[in-house]
């Protein structure tokens, strides 16, 4: 089993796809022959040729929409938007086109497309390369929502998008890309290649989407995480001397509800952490299929711990979104209830 | 030093408004047979002219004269008269339909007929259109059912689309028609994708891309551009330039460039005008383009000149905002009499033939209406199930909706 980082992982899934069918085409701006800002796609137009991964133009309504014609036709386009920030000018592609075209076409036409996008903050980004805006994604019919923690889970669901009939929106939380920070950030990052998590199959494998994964069992607390901020749970959880049960939604749409539901009728009490900003946030979904499922199993108010309701700042980013010891706090509040 | 004058805001008005004379004197009209016809591999530099121009075949006397000439023979030109009149009857029984209560709302064609008619006549079987609202025409032309128009504008319980769309948003990958969207100009850069597809399976099938005048301001439309031009891709991209875009008129959008396809000469994109009411023009001009396309020489541009007959869709009144008489003004002429006169000319049709070919036309509609009509009308019976809502917003149904299914009884 090779180690990989995250990276290596998504590229590794990429190129398995790319081998397997002869459908699957990567392009986006600077994919290319550089292979990406973050060089997840490097290699790729090497291996597989020019018409099969290449560089477009700097329009990113233009990358979705001819992925969108192209998938009609036939192709299973994955295309790149390099920042999740900058996915505002296809989101009339994403949200009303790609979305939309299988069942306002009644099937006659589908669109098979993986759209992905570096996420979140943590590397000093500032406003415009840190959003979080999978809640845009989730409030959308038609559209796939996945946000993976982890080399080997980004590889597996990766294929698995690559392979759904349906269009899959892929975040990819660039703080986790080279390793995973152990959840504090005054601490180094760990790289993936001396992590457990890290280990990852060269081959095909797929994970479903729609199943979240129960990370840390415990019988106090659910915390409900996703992408980095399972990371940032888990050591909460871990300072906090807490026996805290920790899932990690993987999906966020579909959402796996019954495994969210067995883990707080089980601990009656429900923390729900996410770095994008708190209102209107994929938290309160969380909170209010808590609410409707578990009211009863309910011990103390489901609280949420988000990143604050303003644009992401360059210097303080550490301040900005949750840390071990503001997830930590809301641990403390929920038991003292 | 330079003196700084009061700055003033330049908002572009229509010649005249209503209650004003019709005036189309800034249309330039270029005669029948004046256009050249270059070969399908000149470069876009060299043929600058024809973004400005307008090609035409049929002249006054209802001859087809100069290069574009001679691409249809007379059953093809007989073909294609009759597809006018066919869409122009379907038109009139669906506008009536709609005044009835039978459905919410209709767009019609009235005077752009030969655009979409004689363009897909040009088009193989495989092509594929991405059309806009106006362009039913792809459909009759290729003998799509008229009842299966009407079932989809009825939303009744043989509508294909199971009561999803707007009328008229029609969907047929069989007719190489793509799937309507309400959302302007999305489906300008999807024809482009679809068209570098075809060109990376190195297969033969080309896209055609529809826009209207208006909608060439939405940034699709320039990302489509660049994407065209970047990939050389086998596409056709066609600007409907039927003067109106709802109330606004086309030197809105149009700003300060000479013509809409001018806009292609920056990217390096041959582009031609043409006379949209002039069926032959709309053939010869497409069929030029789809060489081009077939031959892997790249994207063309193509500005077909017509003029809105009708009002914008069933909620517009035109009369608020132009000339009542303007459209009788309109120096192209009617697009079904253009070519009726043509073919009475050429001997192979007459005004009894025509009469006659009317009543038949209007019997055909007036059936596949009682057809249609037979499955339901929005609000009358006949309606697809509740249970369709459901289905198909992905290939399988996630639990959340299966949930919701359940919660609304199905």
């Amino acid at each position: 089993m090779a180690r990989m980082t995250m990276i290596e992982a998504v590229r590794s899934a990429m190129d398995v796809s790319m081998a397997k069918d002869d459908n699957v085409v990567v392009f986006g701006e600077d994919v290319g022959y550089f292979g990406g800002v973050f060089r997840c796609t490097q290699g790729l137009q090497a291996k597989y040729g020019r018409t099969r991964c290449f560089d477009t133009p700097i329009s990113e309504s233009g990358i979705v929409g001819t992925a969108i014609g192209m998938a009609a036709y036939g192709l299973k386009p994955c295309v790149e938007i390099q920042f999740a920030d900058y996915m505002y000018p296809a989101y009339d592609q994403l949200t009303q086109e790609a979305a939309r075209i299988r069942y306002r076409s009644n099937g006659d036409f589908t669109c098979p497309i993986v759209v992905r996008m570096p996420t979140g903050g943590g590397i000093f980004g500032g406003q415009t390369h840190s959003q979080s805006p999978e809640a845009l994604f989730t409030h959308v019919c038609g559209l796939k929502v996945i946000v993976p923690s982890n080399p080997y889970d980004a590889k597996g669901l990766l294929i698995a998008a690559i392979e759904d009939p349906d269009p899959v929106m892929f975040l990819e939380p660039k703080r986790l890309y080279n390793g995973p920070f152990d959840g504090h950030h005054e601490r180094p990052v760990t790289p993936w290649s001396k992590h457990e998590l890290g280990e990852v199959p060269d081959g095909h494998y797929t994970i479903p989407i729609g199943k979240a994964e129960v990370r840390r069992v415990g019988s106090a607390v659910t915390v409900v995480a996703y992408g980095t901020m399972v990371h940032v749970a888990l050591a909460a959880a871990e300072d906090a001397g807490i026996d805290a049960e920790v899932i990690d939604l993987r999906s966020l749409l579909p959402l796996d509800l019954d495994t969210i539901v067995k883990s707080v009728a089980k601990t009656g009490r429900c923390v729900v952490v996410h770095e994008a900003t708190l209102t209107s946030g994929f938290g309160a979904e969380v909170v209010a299929l808590v609410q409707e499922h578990c009211f009863y199993h309910l011990e103390a108010p489901v609280v949420r711990v988000a990143g604050w309701d303003t644009p992401y700042p360059h210097a303080q980013e550490w301040d900005y979104f949750p840390g071990p010891g503001r997830v930590g706090r809301a641990l403390a509040e929920v038991m003292e209830a | 030093m330079v003196d700084s004058a009061r700055l003033s805001l330049h908002v572009p008005e229509p010649a005249v408004r209503p209650g004003g004379q019709p005036d189309f004197s800034n249309v330039k009209i270029a005669k029948a047979g004046s256009v050249p016809r270059p070969g399908v591999d000149v470069a876009s530099e060299d043929i600058r002219d024809l973004a400005y121009s307008i090609i035409r075949v049929l002249n006054r006397d209802g001859e087809a004269v100069g290069p574009w000439a001679g691409s249809l023979s007379d059953e093809e030109l007989l073909t294609g008269l009759r597809n006018m009149m066919k869409l122009r009857a379907f038109d009139a029984r669906m506008l009536m339909a709609q005044r009835q209560g039978k459905t919410s709302f209709y767009m019609q064609h009235l005077g752009e007929e030969a655009v979409s008619c004689a363009f897909r006549k040009a088009l193989k079987k495989g092509d594929m259109n991405f059309p806009t609202y106006r362009q039913a025409g792809l459909l009759i032309a290729d003998d799509y059912p008229m009842v299966e128009m009407m079932n989809q504008i009825y939303s009744n319980e043989s509508d294909p689309l199971h009561g999803r769309q707007l009328p008229i948003m029609y969907s047929s990958k069989e007719h190489g028609f793509f799937t309507i969207s309400g959302n302007l100009a999305t489906q300008y850069v999807q024809a482009v994708g679809w068209a570098m597809a075809s060109a990376i399976k190195n297969d033969s099938r080309i896209a055609a891309a529809w826009i209207g005048d208006g909608s060439t301001a939405e940034s699709d439309f320039h990302s489509a551009l660049v994407f065209a031009s970047t990939y050389k891709a086998p596409v056709i991209l066609n600007i409907v330039n039927n003067q109106w875009a709802i109330s606004t008129f086309q030197g809105i959008a149009r700003g300060g460039s000479g013509t809409f396809a001018a806009r292609g000469l920056g990217f390096g994109i041959p582009a031609l005008r043409v006379d949209g009411n002039d069926y032959l023009a709309v053939h010869a001009v497409a069929r030029w383009a789809a060489e081009r396309a077939r031959r892997n020489l790249g994207p063309t541009l193509i500005e077909h000149v017509t003029y809105r007959v009708g009002a914008h869709s069933t909620s517009d009144d035109p009369s608020a905002y132009r000339p009542k008489t303007e459209s009788e003004a309109w120096p192209l002429g009617d697009p079904v009499l253009r070519l009726k006169k043509h073919l009475i000319v050429k001997g192979v049709w007459s005004e009894e033939r025509h009469v006659q070919a009317e009543a038949e036309i209007t019997d055909e509609v007036i059936e596949a209406q009682r057809q249609a009509e037979a499955h339901g009308t929005l609000h009358a019976g006949g309606k697809p199930s509740v249970r369709d809502i459901f289905e198909g917003v992905y290939a399988e149904m996630p639990a959340h909706i299966r949930r919701q299914r359940q919660k609304a009884g199905y």
